[in-house]
């Protein structure tokens, strides 16, 4: 293949024809993959036990994570707000903008990255051990559908646990705010949170709860999606871990762009 | 034809890329039978099962079970189908998320919506017969040796009492005296619910045992096929190498000599 002229031009489109064919196979089978994971998200049995059990795994396994990430995202944005705000006479501004920096843009979209980091990878190394061991054939020949058992609870989890977890998030990264505010920056307490509370609006937050559940939908998504079409052994399972995370993080990005562009364009 | 052909393969064949693994396999077991596969590692055994099983599409060929086309069935038929079949996998595969019993019960509650504490106790005693106490019941499968994992597979495969069953390998890696017991069970298995089972060994005590038919399969086809007793005088080169587990005869494995 290599000696006869790698680059003749045919050679050449034939390259970029296998590579064409290759994305459009896989966007084939995410497609399969999303249809059949949804229909088995909503039509009966629905399986709360495993649900309830993927909630505890995704949603408070990562409390830590994503509330100190929010603490310490709350209180720099606080420090460059006061800085920037500072060469424009600006400084009151402080609290309103981190409330709104937070509910709308950081609280949803840092929270999304880290569970993507933890809970895509973690997803994506069950099913994909499940895979490689056979158990995911063995649930088949049991009589139990992989996409009702295995999918779809960690689907409908996610979904449901992310915006909860961004609720946390956006009450600790305001107050990791409100703390740098008024022990570095010399705020009074009393006025930092009622310029916090008068200024947000209810939108603010809910639109950041609204990205939030995509980007939870998101994340199982891909974990579930990687480890099931995992191939190859403990290597196999490596790789399919390392792509979870990696395209969760870029279609949480994606998204969040679209979904911004989307709620507030009019 | 009079009698009741429970599994019919005809010509199936199976390939993976360039890879050939099935070419054209032609077998069939009658009902309350067992059939045991020998051949060679690699030969495609354990890719027949899956065939059989729907877990993998053959390129081409039929398979029946019950004179019913089940290649490229679907949805609620394939399930149907499904419900009747029990399998022993070669690893075992069990659920490393749930405990011992659980994994027994599996079929029950999740596949037959058997409420957990009769499941418990049909899987308790399936374990009884596969010579592991109600106590490792509740430990993990992690916690087992390999050995009883594949009893925990087997507990597993017939919990449900199925129509069919197939057995991947279902004495190795047990001790002489087990795998006897094991035989046993099957044996029974197959009086007692008069289940079609279809079993791949490597061990002629175990094939001999278990086996009203014996087929040898060899570079993705079966090359002999005929009942247990005759297997001693199969007339095939092939059949007379592996029995007596020579390194020299027609079948020539790749490998470096020394
Ligand atoms: N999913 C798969 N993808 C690609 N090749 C496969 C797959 N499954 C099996 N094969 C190939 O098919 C061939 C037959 O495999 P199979 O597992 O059926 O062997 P076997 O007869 O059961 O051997 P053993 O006695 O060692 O278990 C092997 O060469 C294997 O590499
Ligand atoms: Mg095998």
């Amino acid at each position: 293949m290599w000696n006869n002229g790698g680059l003749s031009p045919l050679n050449f489109l034939a390259v970029i024809g296998q590579v064409v064919l290759a994305a459009f196979a896989d966007v084939g089978r995410l497609s399969q993959f999303l249809y059949n994971s949804v229909m088995h998200c909503i039509l009966p049995p629905i399986y709360p036990r495993l649900i309830f059990e993927q909630m505890v795994r995704i949603g408070y396994n990562s409390l830590p994570v994503v509330g100190l990430t929010a603490f310490f995202t709350g209180g720099v944005l606080a420090l460059q707000i006061f800085i920037g705000g500072s060469r424009f006479n600006a400084e009151s501004l402080v609290s309103s903008i981190v409330a709104l920096g937070i509910t709308r843009e950081l609280g949803p979209v840092l929270a999304g990255l880290m569970v993507a980091g933890r809970v895509s990878a973690a997803i994506a190394a069950e099913i994909g051990t499940m895979r490689v061991t056979e158990q995911i054939d063995a649930l088949v020949t049991l009589s139990t559908n992989p996409f009702k058992y295995l999918v779809a609870p960690r689907l409908i989890a996610a979904l449901v646990t992310l915006p909860l977890l961004v609720v946390v998030a956006d009450t600790i990264g305001i107050m990791g705010g409100y703390i740098v505010g008024t022990r570095s920056l010399g705020f009074n307490s009393g006025v930092y949170i009622k310029n916090t509370v008068d200024f947000i609006e209810f939108i603010d937050i809910f639109s950041g709860l609204a990205k939030s559940a995509v980007f939870g939908f998101i994340i199982a998504l891909m974990g579930c999606y990687h480890g099931f079409y995992s191939r190859g052994g403990a290597q196999g399972v490596g790789r399919a871990t390392t792509n979870a995370v990696v395209t969760a993080s870029i279609l949480i990005l994606a998204a969040n762009y679209v979904m911004t562009s989307l709620l507030f364009t009019e | 034809m009079s009698t009741d052909r429970h599994i019919v393969l005809e010509d199936v064949r199976k390939a993976f890329g360039p890879k050939h693994v099935l070419n054209g396999v032609t077998v069939d077991v009658e009902r309350g039978k067992s059939l045991v596969v020998i051949g060679g590692s690699g030969t495609g055994k354990s890719v027949m099962l899956k065939c059989i099983l729907g877990l993998l599409d053959p390129d081409s060929g039929s398979i029946k079970i019950d004179d019913r086309e089940v290649v490229g069935l679907r949805g609620s038929d394939r399930d149907a189908v499904m419900a009747k079949m029990g399998m022993l996998f070669q690893g075992a595969a069990l659920f490393d998320s749930l405990t011992v019993w659980e994994n027994v019960a599996f079929g029950l509650i999740q596949g037959k919506k058997m409420n957990r504490k009769d499941a418990k106790e049909i899987a308790i005693q399936k374990l009884g017969q596969v010579g592991l106490g109600a106590e490792v019941g509740e430990l993990s499968p992690a916690e087992l040796s390999g050995g009883m994992q594949k009893r925990v597979g087997l507990a597993r495969a017939i919990a449900a009492d199925p129509d069919i069953i197939f057995f991947d390998e279902p004495t190795t890696g047990l001790d002489p005296i087990m795998g006897d017991v094991i035989n046993d069970l099957i044996v029974h298995t197959v009086q007692e619910l008069g289940a079609t089972t279809v079993s791949i060994t490597h061990d002629m005590t175990s094939a001999r045992k278990i086996a009203d038919k014996i087929a040898m399969i060899y570079k993705g086809e079966m090359i002999w096929h005929g009942d247990a007793k005759d297997v001693d005088e199969s007339g095939s080169d092939y059949v007379e190498q592996f029995i007596h587990g020579s390194a020299d005869g027609p079948i020539q494995m790749e490998v470096l000599k020394p």
